[in-house]
């Protein structure tokens, strides 16, 4: 018999609204506000409350896919990252570090936002990075 | 107080499966499910969260399991009408209660801020009523609909009120039933959206107020169900949950609990 709440942050915007999301043996069960948070103050929009809604949900990818002959495999993440890697690095030598652009998300966190943004200009060494919060 | 609910708490856990009550983690406070070994010095009354709702989770989740809950006066109101709709089971809970203070009282404009029987704090006087409802109640019938129309024109549709609310817990909500709430409209459709919740909180509705709380656009929906549990005493003699005994009106027939007025 296990009951939890664990303290996080809504993924959907980045407002950062703060959120418990309440476990029984592992299972999800429901979403509380943080009623302490100074931000959100116990209050969540109609996202945060269904914020769970893809943790279980069959569509969800559970591991990368690689097109193999046209075809979508599912592969370890070595493989995938190590084939990431090789075709961008083999881009960047062909024809320079702006011909590779980057997208990254509103349902990242900020930090994370923050990573792909040194993987841009640090690693690959390129401005061309967005977000799909402009459109 | 804290000191000797606690020392009520750590008594229950020598005879239930686990207290459930607040705990302070991280900088924050949730509900937690206190187990024996568990950190009492952990435990905190503040700010409240619709502990029943987490005992009728874990009730449904573990049909054998005997329970304790460290409960405000709402708390226990709200369970007194959760049993009696088979959501916790009686036999298997221990309500460890204790006395809110009268500036709580006064902020929730409490009428029954104790739970029966508290085992900490000296209950306080009633807070007064919503003035919102005296003023609300002087308006002429097209200014309260204007009222209403204005108030509802802010709602974002979260459904924070109904998902907090210990009384809704229906598995199939009316509120998300096409046939009467029109999809992809916001505000929701006026006023067939709010009024089904306050229909169905007639003789559940027991004014703990947590809808009006965790209301992103600040409506003061407890001016409803105020209004509804005022029409529920004054037209069939029912106060939700003051009493484990009574039966729900809208379960027997109009002889067995005919109308007052
Ligand atoms: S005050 Fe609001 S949350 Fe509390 S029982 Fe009434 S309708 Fe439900
Ligand atoms: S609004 Fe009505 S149908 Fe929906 S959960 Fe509450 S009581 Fe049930
Ligand atoms: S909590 Fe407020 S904004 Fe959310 S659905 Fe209820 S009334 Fe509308």
């Amino acid at each position: 018999m296990e009951y939890q709440n664990t303290l996080t942050t809504c993924i959907y915007c980045g407002c950062g609204c703060s959120m418990y999301v309440e476990t029984i043996d592992g299972r999800i069960t429901g979403v509380w506000p943080d009623k302490t948070n100074q931000i959100s103050g116990g209050r969540l929009c109609i996202k945060g409350w269904n914020v769970t809604g893809f943790v279980g949900h069959p569509d969800r990818l559970k591991n990368p896919l690689l097109r193999k002959e046209g075809k979508l495999v599912e592969v370890t993440w070595d493989e995938a990252l190590s084939q990431v890697a090789e075709k961008l690095s083999g881009i960047k030598r062909e024809s320079g570090a702006d011909s590779i652009g980057l997208m990254t998300s509103a349902k990242c966190t900020n930090e994370e936002n923050y990573l792909m943004n040194k993987f841009a200009r640090a690693v690959l060494g390129t401005n061309n990075i967005d977000h799909c919060a402009r459109l | 107080m804290i000191a000797a609910i606690r020392e009520a708490v750590a008594e229950r856990l020598g005879s239930c499966d686990g207290v459930v009550a607040l705990r302070r983690r991280n900088g924050g406070v949730a509900p937690h499910l206190f187990q024996k070994g568990d950190e009492l010095a952990e435990m905190e009354l503040s700010p409240r969260y619709p502990l029943m709702t987490v005992v009728s989770r874990l009730h449904k989740a573990f049909p054998a399991i005997r329970l304790g809950v460290v409960a405000r006066g709402c708390d226990e109101r709200a369970y007194v009408e959760m049993a009696k709709r088979n959501q916790i089971d009686p036999t298997r809970l221990e309500i460890i209660g204790f006395a809110c203070t009268a500036e709580e009282a006064q902020a929730c404009y409490c009428r029954e801020p104790s739970p029966k029987h508290p085992v900490a704090g000296t209950p306080p006087a009633p807070g007064p009523p919503n003035p919102l409802v005296a003023k609300y109640d002087s308006l002429p019938l097209e200014e309260r609909r204007s009222f209403w129309k204005k108030q509802f024109s802010k709602c974002i549709k979260c459904y924070g009120c109904r998902n907090i609310c210990p009384e809704c817990f229906c598995e199939a909500c009316a509120m998300e039933d096409m046939a009467w709430v029109e999809p992809g409209l916001l505000a929701p459709p006026f006023p067939t959206f709010h009024l089904i919740r306050a229909m169905h909180m007639a003789s559940r509705c027991v004014a703990c107020r947590e809808c009006e709380h965790t209301c992103p656009a600040y409506i003061p929906l407890t001016v409803l169900y105020d209004l509804m549990r005022r029409d529920i005493a004054d037209l069939l003699g029912y106060i939700p949950g003051a009493d484990i005994e009574a039966q729900q009106p809208l379960s027997l027939s109009l002889e067995q609990a005919p109308l007052k007025k």
